[in-house]
Formats: C-alpha cells, structure tokens, sequence
C-alpha cells in the first residue's frame, strides 16, 4: 500500500532507481494527450521496459475547453519487473490546465509529483473547473510534490521562429512536455524526432517546430534549478529474445482474426457498423484487403451481422464486431446462425452498459448476454480475451471452434483491452496448427437424399456452399428435421433437435484445455477467479499476497462456454473462491449454478480497471 | 464439365408441398418465376433465393435452387453477405410489404441505395397474412382489420415511389395473374446489373381478397392498366388513351386519343431512362390515371459488389499478402538477448 511520504531530493546529478513508475498525462481532449501517451510508450519499449497503458478518454470529442468533462488522459506503468496493469496510482501526474487536475488528483499517490502548466491556470479556466481559488498557490497540494511553470508560454518561445500562429504553436504544447518526460527517464529524442519528420513530412515548418518544442522541453529539464524534477532510472525488463512490437487489443484481435481465417483456408468477412470502442477493429481490417479481407459497413448492427452470416452461407468465414447495444439488436440474428449451424464470430468490446451506458469507460457486464442472450434454447460458444496481446490468440481460438463446430462463437473482449497497448513477443506463425475447412461437394449416394443436416463425430453439419453443382439446398430458421434438414415441426423431431445443438457446443468442452492454475497451485485455500481483462490485476494482487504467505491462487478463464471439464473439480479443491468482476456478480452466478460451489463476488461498476490494492484487500478479507 | 441440358420450369420446383392457401396469387407467381428461370437458362447451382419472413418468404422452399429463409426484414443485409462473398451467384431476394417496407424498410433503403446486384420480388398484398390479417404499411386508408377494427388512419407507403427515392436504378411492376408479362418483366430484371425492384401485386384471398380487383379484373384491366414499353408511346384503353406531358405545370395528364393518331394527341414516348417521368408514372392516383406496369424506370449505374471488387482489384495488385510481415508492422524492437 503506498504510505504518505514525499519522494527524496535527488543528490546533485543521481537519479533514482525505480522498479517501476507510473505516469498519467492529462489534458483537454484537443491537447493531444492520447498521442504524447503513445509516443512516451514506444519510448518506454526502446527503453525495454515492460509496460501496460490505459488511455481514459471521454465519449465527446472536443468537449468544450477547459471543462472537467472534457478531461483527457493517458497512463502508463512501465518498469523493470513484470508489469500486467497500468498501475494502481500514478507517480507522476502532468496537468495541461485545471480541470485535468481536478479529475486525476484524487488518482495520484501521496507524495508524487504533479507537473502543472500555470500558464493554463487562469481565472477563467480555474472557474471552469470548479476551483474557487487557485490550487497551484493556496497550498492545497502540500501532500504532494508539485512543479508549477508557464508550459505554454515556453512552447510559445521554442516555436517563436517558425511564424506559426498562436493556436498552431500552442499545439506543440505537448511535444515540449514529451521532450521533458524523456529527460527525467534519460530517453533518446532520436526515435521521436524521426517520427515528426515523417508524420509531418508533407509540412516540414510544423515537423521543426515540433522538434523545436520537443528540443525546448528536454533542454528545461537539463537547465532548471537542481532538484526541481527528479530524475529517475527504470531499467530494461526481463524478455526473452525476439521481435517485439507495441500493440493494442483491437489491433491484435484484428491480426488474429485474419491469422485464424488463414489458418482455415477462407477468406474473411467482416460486417460491422461503427461504435464506441469497437470500431478501431473495423478500421484496422478495411485495410487488409490483400489478406483476403472483406470489410462492410452495414447500415445497422443488425444488417452488420446478416451480412456476415450471409457470407458463412456462401463459404467465407464470417464476422460481427460491436459493443454492447449493438449486440443486443444482433441477438435474433445470433439465433438464425444457431439454427442454420452456420460459422460465425460475434465480437464485443465490452463497455459500460445498461443502454448507451458509459461509451468510453470499460466493464465486463456482458457475460448473461453472451451466454443466455437469444431467445429459445440458443447455446454458442463464448471465449474471453484477457489482455491485449492475448486478444491475437483468443481470436484464433474463436475462428477454429466456429468452423470445426458449424457454430455462433461469442469472442469477448472490453474496452480496456481495446485500446491499452502492451509489448508484444511477435508470434511464429508457421507454429500455429492449421485447421483447413473441406466443404461438401459429394453427391449423395443413388436413391438417398441430400441431407445438409448430416453431421460428423463432433455433430457439426456439414457446410454447403451455394455455387456446388447437384446439393441445391434450402435453410432457414424454421425448425429442421435432423433426418433430412426440411421443415419440420413435429414435437419428438424439435427435441431431438434442441438436444443435438446443446450437445454440440457442451462437446467443445472435450476439445479445449483443461483449466490450468496460472499462479499457485490446486488446493490452496483461495482461489482467485477471473476472467477478461481483469487478468492483470488479480495477477499481481496474488502474487503480492502470495509472498506475503497467503494461501491462495489465480485461475483465469478463457472458455466461458462451454466451461473447461475440469474446472468443477479443479474449483472444489479450494476452501474459498473469490471472483473479482467488473459487473455486480455474472462469472460468479454461473460458477454457482454449473458447480454448486460457493463462489464469492467482488465487484466494481466505475467505469475504471480494478486496482491491485482493491483485489489484494478482498484476498485478505476473504482469508481472514 | 458435361453438357448443360436446358431445363423446363418443372425442373426448378421442389418436392415439397408448397403451404400457401389455395387460390392464393403466390401460387401464379411462384409458376411465373419458375417459367423464368427456364426461359433464362438459369442455373440452379449457381442461384440463390433469399427471404424473410411472411407468406411469401416461403417461396425458397419451393425452387429447386439454393435457398436461405432468414429472419424478418433481413434479406437484403442476409443476400449482400452472400453477393459479396460470391458475386458469381444470381441472387433473388423475395420479400412482402411488411418485411420489406415495416420491419426491413431501413435494409432495403441501403440494398437499392448501394446497387447491389440483385433482384427484389416485393409481393404486396396490402396486408400481414402470416400473423393473421392485420393491416401493412401498404393497406390504404380506411382498411379495418383485427389491430385497426375502426379503419386504419395511417397513411399508406408506395414502395415503388421508396424504391425510386432510394435510388434504385430498375423499378417494374407487374400483377400475379399477368402471366404473359410476368417472364419479360422478370428478364428484364435479370439482365440489369445492379438492384432490380419489382413490385407484385399479389391477391391475398383470406385476408385481403380483391383488394386490386378495380384495376386487375379482366372487364376494367384495359381501361386501368398502362403497359409501359420503352421508345413506345405511352397508351391504354386498346389505343383509345394515352398519357401526355403538361409542359405548363409539369404533370401528366390522360387525353384521348383519335383514330390512333397519338402524336397529334401529344402522348409521349416512353423513356425508361427518365426518372422525373418515371416518379410521375408511380405517383399516378388511381382511380383518375391508369395503373402503371412494366419496366417504369431503368438507368444503369455500376452495382456494389462491382465496384468493390473493382477496387480490391486495383488495392492488391502487385501486393504479396505475407501474413508474418503483417504482425511485424508498426512500432518494433528487438531484444537480441535474453535479459533476466
């Protein structure tokens, strides 16, 4: 737990040695803080720290100025050690202007440092924000370290020889403060200034006069009073050898979604109608038309994942992707491809629910949706990504089940997961096991019937595409006879029906791992049991308690349906079972109702991660 | 490859026992499809019919092609998945006025808007047959059914006038009993590349029976019907009517027409390509102006798979999709050693 204490005076020229730090950048939403966030990310990489980010931006776009509502911010953990969160409370907090303290100081830990731009705290913007008097002199900040100097007017002064407009070099603002940040963890410019050059190549005053400002920044640093800012040393972190890339959810899931169609051997079609935090996935595949890539903007969720089903039905692997609402209006949609036992990918970012709920902020409340959504008996199988890097190989998982199965899979993910970015060991892909599609072309034998209802060892239909000669065919979502796929209403044939689709997907249990343990060992006395992106966090957590002496283990899942065969008994091994949950109790009920064992929830609905200290006290109250 | 034997309409029933009720027209237009698809040289293999959900979204059932029954309103989004994923395939979309102007209104708007290459067979009966008699979004003023027992008050939608203010490119109308037409209007639909709309008025005999009777019964079909042929002039009542262009204010107008002398009479020729006429011809009140059918409006426009595929072409051209490449994009680092 952190302790109220101020951080030490650095000693003329040292620096301190961090295990790891946390940074949280925050400003208007037009001060570009998601983009000095990215950049102090890539800058932490060459570093070769380990890091976890959590941009928390807000659902409008330009909010009006000032105001608290339009508070933009980044933070990143990055250290020397293992780093699976983008940490509890930030060491450093940079406020742009007086609301993005107001809403991030709370955040910040006793005795961290805030960096200010005064040039920001005017009378007008201090009223903006709420403040009656300025914090940045009443003294109200005593319990940290605070560092208050004209940022703007600096940035102003860098820039002042490359006759930019006044709006123009006040944007340069946060390259100044970026070129800070890099001289108190002793980062190279080089990679930064090559990278203005080419985002500015086509305007080379700007791409000088953000290095400028970003020159200016660093030199500040260099220059101001010793002690004024104190420098800190993070070492690189513990990797193995390889190629590494920053990468965020989306944009892994995106990867693995065409990976996994590859590995299939079909062409990928992806359906989706833009929303809030899903559409990053959209925008990443419309450019992968060279991989086989379909991208359509639908003109609903509905049409969205219609569409896609229609091209499953034609032989390509189709895909959905939405966030919440959208994933309700697709549920009778999810029911056609239930029915017709057609392949399918259904992807949710999960966000803030009910209705429009929280666009921008994450939660995990879609569990019920996903596995009870639809109307009548309507199983699918159901996986949960738990980091962003994870999200490559969970898609892949997604596309074999969907196609080996002739079946609806439900991927999860949230919005965290989506937009946090983290290194990123670069797969071999040759390693992965490939699962090619083979598609009915036989003629059935002289004097029997086409039956497209036929199915194999694992109950998967067989899969028809329009265009084969001799197996015209017809489909639908009427109830169909298992002996022959025509419509067939008849009460023993609906039973047999609804018995054969549930044992399809309760077979897929046999075809997944087991559950394992990822730390600690069966039979402890807690288990901690998560699922999603609350991996981190419950991770650490454990393993802080654990060498502390507690007794207890983290078991995360990623097969929420079916549940892995194991995971009862593995449960029943443990005297108590903790479930921390971003929703009021969902994993919970479920481990509840398919095991009969006394799962105990813990719960957060706020819009934000859970911090490791929220899980490490539920471990200590449930061990005491 | 063997020989391709032409087939008969027969050959494009199935063996299942077609549900509608007896007397039903999507009997006539089931056999005038079918008659069609002979005439065409379709291929069953390589046709689609895709439908919603209503009394006429049974017809996959019964065409010995490929056939996907999806869910209310859904055909269009269900049939643009399949057409994008291989436009090789003759996509049919069959839809009725409920399924394609109430629940599925916004999924048609965007297949006609896009162009996709395919046809529409919209049957409208003025009314919800499969649910039992309640009035549609096509049901005029007035009708009294078991969810409007005083008359319904809600204005009436004209799906040809939806289609053309959606921007379809080939709209026709034909009736379920006008066997003689029905395969050329059909034809004409297939051979239009992009979003071919064909209303059907279609005679609902439980729920709605004789609804059309004004302009469809036999003793009144050739005062109430004009049958529109491009570069022919527009007449009807066996050449005794036509209709003329009042320049003044813009409207169309019926005048007589002598001893077949319609050019002094100032009948215009039809210009299929003319969509302000083409608007006029849908908007035309009946009783007052005949009844509309045939060809009424075709201008082609390149279809939507089309022009996607047009553009994968010219993106990829040249383009090696190596997927190893792929994940090494972006922002990397190598760690050369080990690091504990």
């Amino acid at each position: 737990m952190a302790t109220k204490f101020k951080d030490p005076m650095p000693a003329e020229g040292a620096a301190i040695a961090r295990d790891a730090v946390v940074v949280r950048f925050a400003g208007d939403s037009g001060d570009g803080m998601q983009l000095t966030g990215g950049q102090f990310t890539l800058s932490s990489a060459l570093a070769g720290n380990d890091f976890a980010t959590f941009p928390d931006f807000p659902a409008e776009i330009r909010a009006p100025q000032g105001t608290t509502f339009g508070v933009s911010a980044f933070q990143i953990n990055f250290g020397s050690t293992a780093i699976e969160t983008a940490g509890d409370a930030p060491d450093i907090l940079v406020a742009m202007n007086p609301a993005a303290l107001k809403t991030n100081l709370s955040a910040l830990r006793p005795g961290g440092l805030i960096i200010a731009d005064s040039g920001e705290f005017t009378a007008r913007n201090l009223k903006k924000a709420g403040y009656e008097v300025d914090p940045l002199t009443d003294g109200s900040l005593s319990d940290y370290r605070l560092v208050a100097f004209d940022i703007s007017a600096r940035t102003m002064q860098s820039v002042a020889d490359f006759g930019l407009g006044n709006k123009e070099a006040l944007r340069c603002k946060n390259m100044w403060t970026l070129g800070l940040a890099l001289w108190m963890f002793d980062r190279d410019r080089q990679p930064l200034i090559d990278w203005l050059n080419t985002k500015f190549s086509k305007n080379p005053v700007l791409a000088d006069a953000n290095v400028a400002a970003l020159n200016a920044g660093h030199a500040y640093g260099e220059t101001a009073e010793m002690g004024t800012f104190a420098r800190y040393r993070v070492d690189a972190a513990a990797a193995e050898a390889g190629l590494y890339r920053t990468v965020t959810g989306a944009e892994a899931l995106s990867l693995g979604l065409v990976t996994g169609a590859n590995l299939a051997h079909l062409p990928l079609f992806f359906g989706s109608y833009p929303i809030t935090p899903a559409s990053s996935i959209l925008h990443t595949l419309a450019r992968l038309k060279e991989y086989g890539v379909t991208t359509f903007q639908a003109e609903d969720e509905i049409a969205a994942i219609c569409a896609a089903i229609g091209a499953s039905y034609a032989g390509q692997l189709g895909v959905t992707s939405s966030s919440g609402p959208g994933i309700a209006l697709k549920g009778e949609a999810m029911g056609l491809a239930i029915m017709t036992e057609l392949p399918l990918i259904i992807v949710n970012s999960q966000r803030g629910g009910p209705s429009t709920g929280l666009p921008t902020k994450t939660e995990q409340s879609d569990l019920y949706q996903a596995v009870y959504g639809r109307n009548g008996d309507a199983p699918l199988a159901v996986i949960a990504a738990s980091s962003p890097s994870d999200a490559f190989d969970a898609a892949i998982e997604a596309c074999r089940i969907a196609v080996q199965y002739m079946t609806p899979v439900m991927l999860l993910t949230d919005g965290y997961i989506a937009n946090a970015a983290e290194p990123w060991k670069v797969p071999d892909i040759s390693t992965y096991e490939e699962f090619p599609v083979t598609f009915h072309e036989e003629l059935p034998a002289e004097g029997t019937e086409l039956n497209p209802y036929a199915r194999d060892e694992k109950l998967a239909r067989v899969w028809i595409k329009p265009g084969t000669p001799g197996l015209m065919h017809r489909i639908g979502g009427i109830e169909k006879s298992f002996n022959s796929g025509h419509i067939d209403y008849a009460p023993e044939n609906h039973q047999k029906m609804t018995d054969t689709r549930k044992a399809k997907i309760d077979g897929i249990a046999n075809d997944i791992p087991e559950q394992d343990v990822c730390l600690g060992a069966p039979g402890e006395k807690l288990a901690v049991v998560g699922w999603g992106s609350t991996f981190g966090p419950i991770h650490q957590a454990v393993r802080r308690a654990r060498a502390n002496g507690a007794s207890v283990a983290h078991i995360h899942i990623r097969h929420i349906w079916p549940l892995p065969r194991n995971l009862g008994a593995l449960l029943k091994t443990y005297d108590r079972i903790l479930v921390p949950e971003m929703n009021t109790g969902q994993l919970k009920t479920l481990l509840r109702d398919q095991f009969l064992v006394d799962a105990r929830p813990l719960n957060k609905v706020s819009g934000q991660p859970f911090k490791i200290a929220e899980i490490e006290a539920a471990i200590e109250g449930a061990l005491a | 490859m063997n020989v391709q034997t032409p087939l008969k309409p027969a050959d494009f029933a199935t063996d299942q026992e077609v549900r509608w009720c007896p007397g039903c027209g999507d009997y006539a237009i089931l056999k005038g499809v079918q008659r069609t698809m002979a005439e065409i040289g379709a291929r069953p293999e390589n046709t689609v019919f895709v439908s919603g959900i209503g009394c006429s979204s049974r017809f996959p059932y019964y065409m010995a092609t490929y056939g996907f029954h999806t869910i209310h309103g859904r055909a269009p989004a269900v049939a643009t998945g399949v057409k994008l994923a291989n436009p090789e395939l003759d996509v049919w979309l069959v839809t009725g006025d409920g399924d394609g102007l109430s629940i599925g209104g916004n999924h048609l708007l965007h297949l006609l808007r896009r162009n996709l290459d395919c046809q529409v067979l919209l049957f409208n009966n003025e009314i919800y047959g499969l649910t039992k008699g309640q009035y549609s979004p096509t049901s005029r003023i007035g009708t009294r059914t078991p969810t409007s027992p005083f008359g319904s008050v809600d204005r009436p939608a004209s799906p040809c006038a939806f289609a053309i203010g959606a921007g379809a490119r080939f709209i026709a109308r034909c009736i379920d009993t006008s066997q003689k037409e029905m395969p050329g209007i059909l034809k004409r639909a297939h051979a239009h590349k992009g979003t071919s709309f064909v209303e059907l008025y279609q005679n609902c005999i439980v729920y709605n029976d004789a609804v059309f009777e004004a302009f469809t019964a036999k003793a009144n079909a050739s005062e109430s019907q004009i049958w529109l042929e491009h570069g022919k002039p527009m007449l009807f009542a066996g050449g005794t009517r036509g209709l003329t262009l009042n320049r003044q204010d813009l409207r169309l107008e019926v005048v007589e027409v002598a001893d077949g002398n319609w050019e002094a009479a100032g009948v215009i020729v039809h210009d299929e390509t003319n969509k302000g006429v083409a608007q006029m011809l849908i908007d035309m009140p009946f009783p007052g102006f005949p009844i509309a059918l045939g060809v009424i409006f075709c201008s082609p426009a390149p279809s939507y798979e089309s022009a996607l595929v047009e553009q994968t072409k010219t993106l990829t051209q040249g383009k090696i999709a190596d997927l190893s490449a792929l994940i090494r994009k972006g922002q990397t680092w190598e760690v050369t050693e080990r690091r504990d």
